[in-house]
C-alpha cells in the first residue's frame, strides 16, 4: 500500500484507474465520462437550437436532425443525467451512512465499465453508418423500419450500459441495507441517502421491462424475430408498454436522488434540519410506488380507449400530492432558518419555483383529454425540460458544487459558480417557457424545421437564444473547473462549515478506507448532532483495529470489454462472416473473465493498525 | 370565504382565456378552438391552468417571504424544528381537493369524448383516415369515395374518424379542432370532431393538421388540411366525386398531352385519378388525385399553383426529404412538367 504515498507516474495513475473497485475513484470515473457526455448532448442540443432558430432552415438535413435529437436525448437521459447521479452516490452514499465501500466493490467497477463501453458503442454509430434516429423512444414500427445499423446501435449499446445501470442499482440497494454503521438506523439516514434508496429500487424493478423489450428488438432487427411485425402477427403497441413501464419510473429514478441532494443542501444552508423528515420519507416511498402505476399516461393518444385514459389521468394526479408535501417541506425548512445564498443554495432555490413550473404542468397533461392536445408536442418537451433540467441538471449543479470540496479537497470558486448559475437558470427559462406555448399553438416535437407564417417564428427564436446562454454558462463552469483544480488549495473536514451528516466529520477528500473507526451515531444528521454537543468529531463505534479492503481488478475492465465487441459481432453477423466468430470471441472473453473472477481466490488486503496509527502513511 | 375563493378562482379562467386566446393563428392554434372536442380539451386547459397558476402563486409567495425574511445575518443556530403535524396535514388535504377538482371534470371529459355512438347510423359522416410516409388518405366509407390529403367535411355536424397507418405510427392532429390520436399500424382508433361555422369561416374555411409522431425524415413536413364547408356545398362535392368514377375528360390540349403523359410515366400506377374506393388499399401507393385541382396546397406544404406543383415534380426530394415519389419515374423536361401541371389544375368535381 506504500505506493499510494509515492508520486506516480500517468501510466501508473491510469493504470490504477482502470482497475480500481474504490467508491471515490469510481465516482471520478462516472463524473468524467457523465461530464463527457453531457458536454456532447448539450453541443447536439444546440444544434438543435441553431437549425430551428429560423423557419425553413437548412443547417441540418431532416435526416441528420433526426439523427442528433435522438442521440440529444438518448445521451441525455442514460449517459449524462444518471451517470453523474451516480458519481454522486459514489461519492458520498457510503460516507454517509458511515461505511468503508458499497456492498460489492467489484460490481461496482463492473457496473462503471459497463455503462462506459456502452455509451462509446452507441457513439460510435456517428462514425459507422449514421447514429439512431428513431428517437429516444425508438417507437417500435419506426425502428424496425430504419434502415442500416442505426437502430441496433441503439439497442446494444443501451442493453449493455444498461446492464451497468442494473448493477449499480442493486448495489446501492444492498450498501444501504447492509452496511450501514452502528446507530445509523433507517429513520437516520440523510435525505439523499434515502431517495437513492427509493431510485435504485425503482431500477431493480423498471430497468428488466427495458432489457426484455430492447431484447424483442435486437432479435427483430438481428436474428429473424417478428415481435413487432405486425403483418406476422406482431405487436408494436407491446413496445410502448414496456418502453413507458421502465420509462415512466426512469423519470423518478433520476428526479428522487435530485431530491435528495437538495433536502441536504437546503437544511445545511438554512442550518436546520428537514422540516418533516418523516413525511419526506414518506412521500418519496410513495412517489416510487405511484411510479409504476401511471405509465400509460405516456400513452393516451395510443387508443387504450376511454376507461384506461380515465383511470390512469387520475393516477397520475394522485403523485401531485406527495410531490406537493415535498416542497412545502422544503419551504419550511428554510422557514425561520438562517439561510446562506451559496452557489449550491442558489440551485436548490431555483429549483423550488422551476421544479414546481415542471410538477403543475405533468399535472396539465395529467388530464388526459386536454393532454390529446399536449401529446408530443412542445407543449411536452418544455414539460419534461423543466423537471429534468429544472429538477435533476440543477441537483447535479448543487450537488457538484456542494461534494466537490468532498470528492477533490477544494473548492470551487463561488463567484464564477454563481455567474454559471445566473446565466444557466435565465437561459433555462428563456429556451423552455416559450416552448409550451409553441406546442399549444401548434408545433409539433421532434420536427427538424417549421413553415413559416404560422406564428411560431417569435418562440422558436427566443428558444435558441435561451439555449445559448445555458452554453455559456456550461463553458465558464468547465473554466471554473480547471482554475479550481490548477490552484488546488485545500480545505478541511467542513469546508461549508454547516455540515450536517457523516461525510463532513472525515477530511476531504477522505482516506481510501474512509473511516479509521467506523462512527457512532446517535441521531438524526449525526455530525451536526455532534457539533452542538460541542465534539469535533464522532465518536467511534469500534475499537481501532485491522481494516479490510479489497484488491484493485482488471477483471470489471475485461468483461465489459468482451461485451463490447461481442455487440459489434452480433450487429455485423447477418452480413459479414466475420460477424459470428467476433459475437463469440467477445463473449468467450466475458464469460472467461466471469470464470477467472469465480476461481481465483481474492480474499482483499489488510490495512494494518500500525500503519493507520501513522495517519500519514495511508493517506491517499 | 368559499364564495371568495370560486369568484376568484373565475376571475383567473377569464382573464387566462382572454390571454391565451391572442395566442396562435385561428387555423392551427389549440387556444383558438373551432369545435365542440377542442373546446373541452381547451376549457380543460384553462381549469388546470388556473389551479395549477394558483399553486405556482402560493409556493412563490412563501418562497419569497422566506428568502427575504430568514437570510442569515448573525451566526446564530435556529431552532431545529422537527415538524409540525397540523401544517402537513393542511398541505396533503388541500393538494387532495385540488385535484378532485381537476380529476372529476377530466373523467367526464374523456368518457365524453370517447362517445361513439351515432357511428353506425346510415346517414352519419365517417371518415377512415389512413396515414403514409409522408401523405394522408382520406375515405368516406358509406359514399364509397377517397381523397387525399385534405379533407372536406361539413360544419356543425359530429365528424366520425377511422384511423389506421400502413407503413409506421403517424399521429393525426388538427389541433384548433380537437387533440391528436394516433394512427397505429396494429389497429383501428377512432374518434370523433365537430367544427363550429364561425369558427370555420374565422378560419378561412382551412384548418391545419400536422403529424404528431415521429415518422421519419419529413415528418416535420406530413401535414394534412381540413376543409370544413356548409352541409349544401359538402353535398355538392360528394355529388361530384361521386360522379367522377371515370377519368375525367381534359378540355384543352396540353391537359390532354399531360394526361398521356401521366399514365406513360407510370404516374397512374402510384396515383388514381378516379374517386372509387374499389381498390385495395395496399393498392393506393400514393395521393388520389381527383379533385386535386381544388386543393389548396400541394404535398400539404406548397401553395397548389403552376409554379410551386412543377417544383414538386421536378424535384420532389427538394421539398420533402425521403417522400416516397423520389426517383419512382424518368426524369421530365420542361414541356412535359408544364403538361403535367396543365392536367393536374385541371382535375376538379365541383364545377
Ligand atoms: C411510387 C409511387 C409514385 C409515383 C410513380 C408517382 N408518385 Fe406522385 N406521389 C406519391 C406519393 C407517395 C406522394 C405523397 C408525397 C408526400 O406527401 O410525402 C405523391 C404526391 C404527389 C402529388 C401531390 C398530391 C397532393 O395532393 O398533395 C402529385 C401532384 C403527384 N404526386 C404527381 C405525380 C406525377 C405527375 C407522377 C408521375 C410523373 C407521380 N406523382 C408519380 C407516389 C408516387
Ligand atoms: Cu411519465
Ligand atoms: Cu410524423
Amino acid at each position: 500500500m506504500n505506493s499510494y504515498a509515492q508520486k506516480r507516474g500517468f501510466l501508473a495513475t491510469l493504470w490504477d484507474y482502470l482497475t480500481t473497485v474504490d467508491h471515490k475513484k469510481i465516482a471520478i470515473l462516472y463524473l468524467v465520462a457523465g461530464g463527457f457526455f453531457f458536454v456532447l448532448g448539450g453541443i447536439e442540443a444546440l444544434l438543435i437550437r441553431v437549425q430551428l432558430a429560423v423557419p425553413n432552415n437548412d443547417f441540418m438535413s431532416a435526416d441528420m436532425f433526426n439523427q442528433v435529437m435522438t442521440m440529444h436525448g438518448t445521451t441525455m437521459i442514460f449517459l449524462a443525467a444518471m451517470p453523474l447521479l451516480f458519481a454522486l452516490m459514489n461519492a458520498v452514499l457510503p460516507l454517509q451512512i458511515g461505511a468503508r465501500d458499497v456492498a460489492f466493490p467489484f460490481i461496482n467497477a463492473l457496473g462503471f465499465w459497463l455503462f462506459l463501453f456502452g455509451g462509446i458503442f452507441l457513439n460510435l454509430s456517428w462514425f459507422l453508418g449514421g447514429a439512431p434516429d428513431a428517437g429516444w423512444t425508438s417507437y417500435a414500427s419506426l425502428s424496425l423500419a430504419s434502415e442500416g445499423k442505426r437502430i441496433d446501435f441503439y439497442t446494444l449499446g443501451l442493453q449493455i450500459s444498461g446492464f451497468g445501470t442494473l448493477m449499480a442499482g442493486i448495489n446501492f440497494i444492498v450498501t444501504i441495507i447492509n452496511m450501514r454503521t452502528t446507530g445509523m438506523t433507517y429513520m437516520r439516514m440523510p435525505m439523499f441517502t434515502w431517495t437513492t434508496f427509493v431510485a435504485c429500487s425503482l431500477i431493480l424493478f423498471a430497468f428488466p421491462p427495458l432489457t426484455i423489450s430492447i431484447f424483442f428488438l435486437i432479435f427483430d432487427r438481428l436474428f429473424g424475430a417478428q415481435f413487432f411485425n405486425v403483418d406476422m402477427g406482431g405487436n408494436t403497441i407491446i413496445w410502448e408498454h414496456l418502453f413507458w413501464i421502465f420509462g415512466h419510473p426512469e423519470v423518478y429514478i433520476l428526479v428522487l436522488p435530485a431530491f435528495g441532494i437538495f433536502s441536504e443542501v437546503i437544511s445545511t444552508f438554512s442550518r436546520k434540519r428537514l422540516f418533516g423528515y418523516a413525511s419526506m420519507v414518506f412521500a418519496t416511498v410513495l412517489i416510487g410506488f405511484l411510479g409504476f402505476m401511471v405509465w400509460a399516461h405516456h400513452m393516451f393518444t395510443t387508443g387504450l380507449g376511454p376507461i384506461a385514459n380515465a383511470i390512469f389521468a387520475v393516477a397520475t394526479m394522485a403523485i401531485a400530492v406527495p410531490t406537493g408535501i415535498k416542497i412545502f417541506n422544503w419551504l419550511l425548512t428554510m422557514w425561520g432558518g438562517s439561510i446562506k445564498l451559496t452557489t449550491p443554495m442558489l440551485y436548490a432555490v431555483a429549483f423550488i419555483p422551476s421544479f414546481v413550473i415542471g410538477g403543475v404542468t405533468g399535472i396539465m397533461n395529467a388530464a388526459s383529454v386536454a393532454d390529446y392536445q399536449y401529446h408530443d408536442t412542445y407543449f411536452v418537451v418544455g414539460h419534461f425540460h423543466y423537471v429534468i433540467l429544472g429538477g435533476v441538471v440543477f441537483a447535479v449543479l448543487a450537488g457538484l458544487h456542494f461534494y466537490w470540496p468532498k470528492m477533490f479537497g477544494t473548492m470551487l470558486n463561488e463567484t464564477l459558480g454563481k455567474i454559471t448559475f445566473w446565466l444557466f437558470l435565465i437561459g433555462f427559462h428563456l429556451t423552455f417557457f416559450v416552448q409550451h406555448f409553441l406546442g399549444l399553438m401548434g408545433m409539433p416535437r421532434r420536427t427538424f424545421t417549421f413553415l413559416e407564417g404560422q406564428g411560431l417564428e417569435t418562440g422558436n427564436y427566443i428558444s435558441s437564444i435561451g439555449s445559448v446562454l445555458m452554453a455559456v454558462a456550461s463553458v465558464i463552469l468547465v473554466i471554473n473547473i480547471i482554475i479550481t483544480s490548477v490552484k488546488n488549495k485545500k480545505v478541511g473536514n467542513d469546508p461549508w462549515g454547516d455540515g450536517r451528516t457523516l461525510e463532513w466529520s472525515i477530511s476531504s477528500p477522505p482516506p481510501y478506507y474512509n473511516f479509521k473507526q467506523l462512527p457512532l451515531v446517535r441521531s438524526i444528521d449525526a455530525y451536526w448532532h455532534e457539533k452542538m454537543e460541542g465534539r469535533k468529531e464522532m465518536p467511534p463505534a469500534e475499537p481501532l483495529g485491522d481494516i479490510h479492503m479489497p484488491n484493485p481488478s482488471f477483471i470489471p475492465f475485461m468483461i465489459s470489454f468482451g461485451l463490447f465487441i461481442a455487440a459489434f459481432g452480433a450487429m455485423y453477423r447477418p452480413d459479414y462472416s466475420w460477424g459470428l466468430p467476433v459475437l463469440i470471441g467477445g463473449l468467450v472473453i466475458t464469460f472467461g473473465s466471469m470464470l477467472v473472477r469465480s476461481l481465483k481466490d481474492d480474499l482483499g488486503t489488510y490495512i494494518k493498525k500500525e500503519e493507520l496509527d501513522d495517519d500519514k502513511g495511508v493517506k491517499a | 370565504m368559499k364564495r371568495f375563493t370560486r369568484w376568484r378562482l373565475s376571475l383567473l379562467l377569464v382573464i387566462m382565456a382572454f390571454i391565451l386566446s391572442g395566442c396562435g393563428e385561428p387555423y392551427l392554434s389549440s387556444l383558438r378552438p373551432a369545435g365542440e372536442v377542442a373546446k373541452k380539451q381547451f376549457h380543460l386547459m384553462l381549469l388546470s391552468t388556473a389551479i395549477m397558476v394558483l399553486v405556482i402563486l402560493v409556493v412563490t409567495t412563501l418562497f419569497v417571504i422566506v428568502l427575504i425574511r430568514f437570510r442569515r445575518k448573525d451566526d446564530r443556530i435556529p431552532e431545529q424544528v422537527e415538524g409540525s403535524h397540523k401544517l402537513e396535514v393542511i398541505w396533503t388535504v388541500i393538494p387532495i381537493i385540488l385535484i378532485l377538482i381537476l380529476a372529476l371534470p377530466t373523467v367526464k371529459a374523456t368518457l365524453a369524448l370517447g362517445n361513439m355512438s351515432g357511428m353506425e347510423d346510415e346517414d352519419a359522416v365517417v371518415v377512415n383516415v389512413r396515414a403514409s410516409l409522408y401523405w394522408w388518405e382520406f375515405e368516406y366509407p358509406n359514399e364509397g369515395i377517397v381523397t387525399s390529403q385534405e379533407l372536406v367535411v361539413p360544419t356543425d355536424e359530429k365528424i366520425f374518424f377511422n384511423l389506421t397507418a400502413s407503413d409506421v405510427k403517424h399521429s393525426f392532429w388538427v389541433p384548433a379542432l380537437g387533440g391528436t390520436l394516433d394512427t397505429n399500424t396494429d389497429n383501428v382508433n377512432t374518434f370523433w370532431l365537430q367544427i363550429d361555422s364561425d369558427a370555420a369561416e374565422e378560419a378561412g374555411n382551412l384548418f391545419y393538421g400536422k403529424c404528431a409522431e415521429l415518422c421519419g425524415p419529413s415528418h416535420a413536413l406530413m401535414d394534412s388540411k381540413v376543409r370544413a364547408v356548409s352541409r349544401d356545398e359538402y353535398d355538392r362535392w360528394i355529388k361530384g366525386m361521386k360522379a367522377a368514377k371515370e377519368p375525367q375528360k381534359p378540355e384543352t390540349a396540353l391537359a390532354k398531352k399531360g394526361e398521356e403523359i401521366f399514365n406513360e410515366k407510370g404516374c397512374i400506377s402510384c396515383h388514381a385519378v378516379t374517386s372509387a374506393n374499389s381498390t385495395i388499399e395496399a393498392a393506393r401507393i400514393g395521393p388520389n388525385l381527383t379533385d386535386f385541382g381544388e386543393r389548396a396546397y400541394v404535398v400539404g406544404i406548397l401553395q397548389n399553383n403552376k409554379e410551386e406543383l412543377k417544383k414538386w415534380l421536378k424535384n420532389p426530394e427538394s421539398v420533402k426529404p425521403a417522400n416516397k415519389m423520389t426517383g419512382t419515374y424518368e426524369e421530365l423536361t420542361e414541356e412535359e412538367l408544364d403538361a403535367l401541371a396543365e392536367y393536374l389544375l385541371s382535375l376538379k368535381v365541383t364545377e
